[in-house]
């Protein structure tokens, strides 16, 4: 089975294969985890993989916030386009993430802007959903005044209904950001690195400190994320915490 | 680049199509894999955190623990939970199998939470001023109510399992995934086709239990849902 | 209320000309010819049977609702001329459900109008102390968020935001409906006290006919879209212009007219030492009616009316109440 696998290898980094024959006992052993292996490795291996993980994301979820922002924009606007929209984001969203980057592949060859298409599509449908939802339950009465004190359409958007479908926004964020960081772990198939690529390489030799500490560090990652997008969310909203008298 | 070149791109299309119709027990076979696979996750994510969700939506207790598991299984990412399985309990079937468990139950468990737990109080309080015990307010009321979220999360973590079914060749588990790796072996034609099956499949799967998500809703509760809404699977916004 | 005050410097009048409403599809107008004049510095009251388009009234005139005949003016400039920002801009607006921006804070609530009027922020801080003052809140509420209030303290607020930009005039659609009784009685006297001071011009729809008579220097009762009668409190109370009036200001209407003055405002039998020194007391700021009602409860027929430094200013007689009482005749001229 494992003898069939045959994926394309990434530069740069390189395949990490231990030489049994060498190294501590327990890398010779291959134990569940050895410490020593993971910290000579940290900066050659892991460290590079962990940033591109890392800019994967950041690049994926940065644009697919600008498309969803537009389109929910447009679909808060125009109430015709909300079926539509949801539906295609809807679509790319079910596609499965390895297929997804391989059915990429012959379109936009093994390069980051495969990975980072299908990223992408990923975020739309969360984003989209949670900036539509925020922006349409704002408080008609908060509207009805902002409309009688003389506010221009454009100033109720970024004075009003915006900074009030903020708390709703940061939670799609977070949503995408976690999803993100969990779909680009597979990216690393179609060669473009992140932490995804020691699993893969892993596989062909089964070291299981490679596993767990690749795995590990994905987990760590999005779990880090994801509390510190939560701290944003309740710094960026402030009156969401009070409560009234 | 290797096979890989930019032109190919329609022609790799109908190429798949061609390696679907030739070998087509071959791919039955690893749908029917991927099916298998999926099918045993689900049901085993199903056996763990709907009874839990339930009886604790129903006792109102350990709110903390559903709703965050919840948030915590979103976060983590499928291939290093089977990443970390392997480094634990070595390439199989069984250690897929718990990796998609551990992805599946916790939309399961905080829908089925959240589901039960909000049930109208005002009838519960008529179910049981009229004498019924626990157990039938339970049956009789709450879990009727609670049906369709509940089902939003079985949905969804039923769709999450055969998306990450897919992931499972890696680790042995067989199925689709198995081609979509194996390029070496089955040509790009081949890795093109079983993407595009397994997107199918998934389509299919997640179609499949928006209807029964619909059927199983009763009727006064149905909310006018476009075909957008059905397709699109139930995500929250905590 | 009686009396019209001097209008403030930043007062302006309102007249509706004719104004009508229609919604297409619907035969009867909502708001049909309606005109009246509202001097600068009052407080019009518009008040009806639901669907009286009293609201529709009130909101054509900053345009909330468009006006499909006819015309209203605010200081002499009509509606339909002035581009509808401006226009709103200078005019406060408070209503039943308040409004307040959740994600900002009092302060920022406040001073929404005079930031978009581009005034420093300096001033614009000095202006929402002035204001917390004036509605009866705290200087420390203003970094508080408005999620932080009860529903009277917000209202308070949201009548501090409507005037932070010295607007001319202010719209009111039943802005103390949604709070307790106690709350509302306490809105309403701050209100009144604040007005004496501002002095804008203000129209405020009601559905309460006692809220009506404490609030409005004049009343404007419409009935399906119609004006059916405007005038000063006492004059409607008195001269009820037909049935329909007569029943809805209610059959204590003489009573209610004794609501209106209070005992410092009437001429009272001069205070004749020894004799009749067993009469209750009573202050001279009470209202006539609880000055009756004192009466009544005593079983006495007169009164002594202390002044504020409870020396004796004369006796009110039950007669000579009565007689602020009459229906059919409205007048301000005292009899004791």
């Amino acid at each position: 089975m494992l003898a069939q696998l045959a994926l394309p290898i990434a530069q740069g980094g390189g395949p990490v294969i231990p030489t049994f024959n060498r190294g501590s006992d327990c890398v010779r052993e291959n134990r569940q985890f050895c410490w020593d292996w993971f910290s000579s490795h940290w900066s050659s291996t892991f460290q590079p993989r962990l940033i591109e993980h890392i800019e994967l994301t950041a690049i994926a979820v940065g644009i697919g916030f600008v498309i969803a922002f537009v389109a929910a924009l447009a679909a808060y606007r125009w109430d015709w386009a909300v079926n539509p929209a949801t539906a295609v984001f809807a679509l790319l969203y079910t596609i499965p993430s390895l297929a997804f980057f391989q059915l990429m592949v012959p379109f936009t060859g093994l390069t980051r802007l495969s990975a980072e298409i299908a990223l992408v599509s990923y975020t739309l449908l969360i984003l989209f959903r949670n900036m539509l939802t925020g922006l349409r339950e704002v408080p008609p009465d908060a509207l009805e005044a902002a409309q009688a004190m003389g506010l221009t359409r454009r100033q109720t958007l970024w004075r009003v209904e915006l900074p009030l479908a903020l708390p709703a926004i940061m939670a799609g964020i977070r949503i995408a950001t976690v999803t993100t960081i969990s779909l680009a772990t597979v990216a690393a198939f179609i060669g473009v690195g992140g932490l995804g690529e020691p699993i893969f390489n892993a596989i062909q030799d089964g070291f299981k400190t490679q596993f767990i500490a690749a795995g590990v560090l994905a987990v760590l990652l999005a779990l880090v994320t994801d509390a510190l997008l939560v701290v944003l969310q309740r710094v960026l909203s402030p009156w969401a915490r009070t409560r009234a008298a | 680049m290797g096979a890989y070149e930019g032109g190919l791109s329609m022609h790799s299309i109908i190429d798949a199509f061609q390696f679907i119709g030739d070998n087509l027990h071959f791919m039955l076979t690893k749908t029917l894999e991927h099916l298998a696979l999926s099918g045993a996750a689900i049901a085993v994510a199903l056996v763990i955190a709907i009874p839990l969700g339930v009886t604790l939506g129903h006792l109102h207790k350990g709110s903390f623990l559903a709703i965050n598991a919840s948030n915590i299984g979103r976060a983590l990412p499928s291939l290093a939970i089977i990443s970390i399985g392997i480094g634990i309990l070595g390439i199989g079937f069984i250690n897929v199998m718990v990796a998609m468990v551990v992805l599946a139950v916790p939309p399961m468990l905080t829908n089925a939470y959240v589901a039960v737990d909000g049930v109208d109080p005002d009838a519960v309080e008529a179910a049981r001023a009229v004498g019924m015990s626990p157990g039938q307010v339970l049956w009789t009321v709450e879990i009727p109510l609670a049906v369709p979220l509940m089902f939003a999360g079985i949905r969804t973590g039923a769709v999450y399992v055969v998306a990450t079914a897919t992931l499972a060749a890696i680790a042995g588990g067989g199925g689709l995934g198995d081609v979509i790796v194996n390029q070496a072996s089955y040509g790009t034609a081949g890795v093109i086709a079983g993407a595009l099956m397994v997107t199918a499949l998934a389509f299919l799967v997640e179609g499949l239990f928006a209807v029964i998500q619909r059927l199983l809703t009763p009727r006064a509760l149905r909310h006018e849902e476009g075909p957008a809404e059905l397709l699109a699977p139930v995500v929250e916004a905590t | 209320m009686q009396g019209v005050p001097d209008p403030g410097s930043a007062a302006a009048a309102i007249e509706f000309r004719a104004a009508t409403k229609r919604y297409p599809g619907r035969e009867a107008p909502a708001v049909r010819e309606l005109s009246l004049s509202v001097p600068a510095g009052e407080i019009c009251v518009l008040i009806g049977p639901s669907g009286s388009g009293k609201t529709t009234a009130m909101k054509m005139v900053n345009r909330l609702i468009d006006i499909t005949e006819g015309d209203i003016t605010v200081g002499g400039q009509s509606v339909r001329s002035l581009d509808l920002t401006e226009l709103r801009r200078g005019i406060g607006y408070v209503f039943q459900q308040i409004g307040l921006f959740p994600h900002m804070s009092v302060e920022d609530n406040i001073g929404t109008v005079p930031r978009l009027l581009g005034w420093p922020k300096q001033r614009i801080r000095d202006r929402v102390g002035e204001l917390l003052e004036l509605v009866g809140l705290e200087q420390s509420d203003a970094k508080r968020y408005p999620g932080q209030f009860s529903g009277g303290q917000r209202q308070r607020i949201g009548v501090a935001r409507a005037m932070a930009a010295d607007q001319p005039i202010m719209l009111m659609d039943e802005p103390f409906g949604a709070v307790d009784p106690i709350a509302r009685d306490r809105l309403q006297n701050d209100f009144l006290r604040l007005h004496a001071e501002v002095r804008k011009t203000v129209i405020f729809v009601t559905h309460d006919i006692d809220e009506a008579i404490k609030m409005g220097h004049r009343m404007a009762i419409l009935r399906d879209g119609e004006l059916v009668q405007y005038g000063t409190p006492d004059e409607i109370l008195a001269t009820p212009a037909n049935d329909f009036i007569a029943d809805f200001v209610g059959a204590d209407r003489g009573l209610k007219r004794l609501l209106l003055r209070k005992l410092a405002e009437i001429e009272l039998s001069p205070a004749a030492n020894g004799e009749r020194d067993d009469l209750p007391t009573i202050e001279e700021d009470t209202c006539l009616r609880d000055a009756l009602s004192m009466m009544v409860t005593q079983r006495v027929s007169a009164l002594t009316v202390l002044g504020t430094g409870g020396e004796r200013r004369g006796t009110v007689s039950m007669e000579s109440l009565a007689h602020f009482a009459d229906l059919d005749r409205a007048d301000t001229e005292v009899e004791a």
